[in-house]
């Protein structure tokens, strides 16, 4: 059968021309459209989707929303922007989502939030971590879940700031996450300390770490401490040699992220001890709506949670309690309602500020050891995303003035 | 001093596994021409088997040193075997289709075998547990040096060794080197050529799964490694020299050392490190360190390149028809089919460019997403710095892209082959690496956003227009420069140089003015995509959208001028089409693309064009 450009406009038309169902308003569910790079990330999205399943489930079980049942229906952008764009607009015209959600990359998070300006259209962006996403590049449909490159880095300030150490290395993957993670590092811990100094630097590519070289240049600076901004295979890679040429020995070292299930566990019995870390110690959290959270997610997937599954299940929970609270599914109102929204997070309460539409999930904060020869997180706290933004001022200098 | 010698140490361990998985990529292409894009998934498929070998043997024998050798050794065989299966059941059948269609193919096996290793092993890195001997070092002038990096640092001259052993000294061997030179008279010969075939494919593959089965120790299995390799393994192996195998070590070495060095005294060279050093050897030794030039392949029997003859008057009309009912879209399909309707375009005039090249100009390009995305930035940047409205930046996108296509030109008319395509390829990373790190500048990863079109046109329908306007537009102009005295031109200048240069076509020269317009075209089809999607990113510029339009065009089939075009409607309407159908999409997708392979030798115009020929009675020249 030869695939003609009529051929695939024929299907496509047919498609499009079939009659909708058409249904009784008040059982209508209300629909979300979410985008992500299941393809391209599975460690990170295949729990992420369980986690906003189990959400769907619970309120749908509860009744749903506004007396309808939530639906979300899900993309794949094959890890690139102007994919997500596209399945952004398919979502809204062909699948009329009432909102979209989602997303990872920050590149595809900043590009599905541009179209939502365009469209006029609520995006609740879950994981992105870039600034940009609320800040230079912030608008009025867009709001962000997860704790920024910002507010990590600056959790780790106020640890790093009370180490004795005064060289500082940093090694970070060359890419913009990697970028400004070191440079809100360095700039808030030097305005802390002012006497320390970053006397070199590493970028490997990302995924294509040079682990060897790049431990052996790092030590060839002699550093006090090391802050380490790599994730994933190269984290391991970089690990492994490091351990193995006594890089991290008598230095402290501060790592992003590194404390999350997603990164911690494929170091196994080698996880390095005494790193501070942000992260998610999922079986010592013990506060009930965590409890009660984590025995809902192991009975219905016989897994335990990561730090992706609290993300998507956190999405779905912001969006019902925006719903509720806007009493429609117009995304005007619906806007309006996410500003300053309060929600019930497992993490503990969470709220969406009005000024900037960054919400103030925390993280945990802690040091890495080594339990049962598995990698876990000692000495954490919870750090509430709240205290660690900067002041009000800067933030609205920042962001656009129509914002 | 110390330092110098560990970090020498460190390079040379890295220069063992890279010279492992670049000596079959090498291997391969030297005897078969095959560009085996499937290699980094070799590679991929020898660290999962080998963690999931290593791990058996250990369980029931205990961590052994000898156990973790042979669990290697037996990913690295059936690893082999898996590629020697590929090679019969996939690509023995389409060693007569015109070169670079086997590209087509080892895509669609990636694609395969990525979801197939994401469904048979999870999305999780796989990290194989160390013993202490694997976590062993050796003291090295004062400083800790692993004692696996130092034994890795043997193994490649090792497997030099036997590799030279088996070239020189074995039969087998003798016939591969023969191939490499001249692959029509060893058949004339009377060599079995599809078994020689097969064994090559088994030594490449096993050579790739070697390395993967080496590296696992230092770093977890994941699902990113065969696209994460698969770059710097072409570009050590052009660098070398296609089919030399002491130019593969040779090229290893330098690049590992480069790199180790490099990192040190740049660090934020490592995006870009390789594809400098490839384009620095390319310029000066047009062959790679090691490389002879390509014997001229012999046209097979019947295998000339086909004449191309003005379009039948039904295509003609089929053409405008499509073209009619596209126009009339608005007025019947939804919002959504609008948007893909544009992409279509865009992509049309993407592969249309690019067959210039490839089609009647002769020239593979590897780096074309270079020149669309060039475009795509340069109505951004308009925009940015110049508050250019939109239709300035239309003008200025094929501007710009062209005048990058200028500059690079000039470089790359001055090679053929592959070695062309590679230095394409080098300067298009180039060009990602420079817009992904001047942030300033190009707004780095993030991209710029805000790109979107003006009022006039801002309504879908209307952009649906003038996306028609510009881009089949374009594509007939392109077309109709293929049927010009230039087209000619090119076209002669493809099939028999040294008579075009008898008759006084100027061929670099010629090849030049089409790289430009090539690019231009390119770029004009980016300015129209930005505008459709509202922002540029670097990755308009990056591999994956360099191999895409590659893939449209050899599915189209790079011998008819509808080819492009078909092309591009076909895969970019599967994958838009597939991407939403399935979660394993990948694994669809490459499938639908093996099987139209199989079934298209020649592309689906080509095929068409084929038949029809064959019905009219029109004999083939």
């Amino acid at each position: 059968m030869k695939l003609t450009r009529r051929g695939v406009l024929a299907t496509t038309a047919a498609a499009l021309a079939a009659p909708a169902l058409v249904r009784a308003q008040g059982t209508q569910p209300i629909r979300i459209g979410e985008i992500n790079s299941y393809t391209t990330l599975p460690a990170f999205t295949v729990p992420y989707r369980n986690g906003w399943q189990l959400r769907v489930e619970q309120i749908n079980a509860a009744g749903g929303v506004l007396g309808r049942p939530l639906e979300v229906i899900w993309r794949d952008d094959a890890g690139r922007p102007q994919d997500a764009v596209r399945l952004a607009g398919e979502l809204l015209d062909n699948e009329r989502v009432d909102l979209l959600a989602g997303t990872f990359f920050s590149h595809i998070g900043l590009a599905v939030a541009d179209f939502a300006l365009q469209r006029k259209r609520l995006f609740v962006a879950s994981e992105p971590l870039t600034d940009a996403l609320v800040w230079e590049k912030g608008n009025r449909y867009t709001f962000r879940l997860r704790p920024s490159t910002y507010m990590q880095a600056a959790m780790l300030v106020e640890e790093a700031a009370k180490l004795p150490a005064k060289r500082w290395v940093t090694v970070a993957p060359n890419y913009e996450y990697g970028q400004s993670a070191v440079k809100w590092f360095k700039q808030l811990l030097q305005a802390k300390r002012p006497d320390v100094e970053f006397v070199a630097e590493q970028w490997p590519a990302l995924g294509r770490i040079d682990a060897g070289a790049t431990v052996q240049a790092l030590a060839q600076a002699r550093p006090d401490a090391i802050f380490n901004v790599t994730f994933g295979p190269d984290l391991t890679n970089f690990v492994r040699q490091g351990n193995t040429r006594g890089l991290f020995e008598r230095r402290a070292v501060v790592s992003l992220l590194t404390g999350e299930p997603e990164y911690l566990d494929p170091l196994a019995d080698e996880t390095p001890q005494g790193w501070i870390v942000t992260g998610y110690p999922w079986d010592q959290v013990n506060t009930p709506e965590h409890v009660a959270f984590r025995d809902a997610y192991r009975a219905r997937f016989n897994d335990y949670p990561r730090l992706g599954t609290v993300v998507g299940y956190d999405t779905i929970t912001a969006i019902a309690e925006a719903l509720k609270k806007a009493g429609t599914t117009d995304n005007e109102r619906l806007v309006e309602a996410l500003r300053g929204l309060n929600f019930q997070s497992p993490f503990g309460r969470v709220t969406f500020r009005a000024l900037d539409h960054q919400s103030t999930l925390g993280a945990f904060v802690g040091k890495t050891g080594l339990r049962n020869n598995r990698g876990t997180m000692v000495d954490w706290r919870y750090a509430d995303g709240k205290d660690y933004l900067p002041p009000d001022d800067e933030v609205r200098r920042m962001r656009p003035q129509q914002a | 001093m110390d330092f110098i010698l560990i970090q020498s140490l460190t390079g040379l361990s890295n220069a063992s596994a890279l010279f492992l998985i670049a000596s079959g990529l090498t291997v391969i292409f030297g005897v078969t021409r095959i560009v085996n894009f499937a290699h980094g998934s070799f590679y991929m498929l020898g660290a999962y088997l080998a963690w999931t070998i290593v791990r058996g043997l250990w369980d029931w024998g205990g961590r052994e040193p000898w156990l973790f050798v042979l669990g290697v050794l037996a990913a690295a065989v059936a690893v082999g075997l898996i590629g020697l299966l590929i090679e019969i059941v996939l690509l023995r059948r389409i060693y007569r289709a015109p070169e670079l269609f086997q590209l087509l193919a080892t895509f669609g096996v990636v694609l395969v075998i990525q979801d197939a290793t994401l469904g048979l092993w999870g999305p999780e890195d796989l990290p194989l547990p160390r013993p202490p001997w694997l976590r062993a070092f050796v003291d090295i002038a004062g400083e800790r040096f692993p004692r696996y990096d130092l034994v890795l640092v043997f193994v490649g001259p090792v497997v030099l060794g036997l590799l030279w052993l088996l070239f020189h000294r074995t039969r087998f061997g003798v016939l591969v080197r023969a191939a490499t030179q001249d692959r029509e008279m060893v058949a004339a010969l009377g060599v079995d050529q599809r078994k020689l075939f097969s064994g090559v494919f088994f030594l490449g593959s096993a050579l790739a799964g070697l390395g993967g089965a080496l590296i696992l120790p230092s770093q977890s299995a994941n699902l990113q490694m065969d696209l994460s390799i698969i770059a710097e393994a072409f570009v050590v192996v052009v660098v070398g020299g296609m089919g030399s195998v002491p130019g593969a070590f040779l090229a290893s070495l330098l690049i590992a050392e480069v790199q180790a060095f490099g990192i040190v005294l740049v660090p934020k060279i490592t995006l870009v490190l390789v594809f400098l050093v490839m384009a620095a050897v390319l310029m000066v030794r047009p062959y790679g360190l090691l490389g002879k030039p390509q014997a001229h392949a012999r046209p097979s029997a019947g295998m000339v390149e086909p004449v191309l003859r003005p379009a039948p008057n039904l295509l003609g009309w089929a053409g405008l028809a499509a073209l009619v009912v596209a126009a009339s879209a608005p007025f019947w399909a939804g919002a959504y089919a609008l948007t893909v309707l544009v992409e279509l375009a865009v992509f049309v005039l993407f592969a249309a460019s690019l067959h210039l090249m490839m089609g009647p100009g002769g020239v593979v390009s590897f780096g074309h997403a270079a020149y669309f995305g060039l475009g795509a930035y340069g109505a951004a940047l308009g925009l940015r710095y110049l508050a250019m409205p939109m239709e300035g930046g239309l003008v200025l996108a094929p501007l710009f892209a062209g005048l990058f296509g200028l500059l690079f030109g000039v470089f790359v008319v001055r090679l053929s082959g592959v070695y062309l395509a590679m230095l394409t390829l080098a300067f298009a990373q180039i060009v990602w690496a420079a817009t992904f790190q001047w942030v300033e500048f190009t707004g780095g990863d993030n991209g710029i956003l805000g790109v979107w079109p003006s009022p006039w046109a801002a309504d879908k329908a209307a952009y649906l227009w003038l996306a028609l306007a510009l881009c089949i537009g374009g594509t007939l102009l392109l077309r109709r420069l293929i049927f010009s005295p230039f087209g000619y031109g090119l076209r002669a200048a493809r099939d028999s140089e040294l008579r075009a240069e008898a008759i006084g076509l100027h061929i670099a020269r010629l090849r030049l003015v089409a790289f430009t317009i090539a690019a231009a075209a390119a770029g004009l089809a980016g300015g129209v995509y930005a505008y459709a999607k509202g922002s540029v990113f670097p990755t308009y510029i990056s591999i994956p959208k360099s191999v895409d339009a590659l893939l449209m065009v050899l599915l189209g089939g790079v011998q008819t001028v509808t080819g492009p075009i078909v092309g591009a409607i076909a895969y970019h309407g599967l994958f838009v089409g597939i991407l939403q159908a399935t979660a394993y999409w990948r694994a669809a997708l490459g499938l639908v693309i093996v099987v139209l392979v199989l079934a298209f030798p020649q592309g689906i115009a080509g095929f068409t064009r084929a038949r029809w020929e064959r019905a009219r009675g029109i004999e083939v020249a």
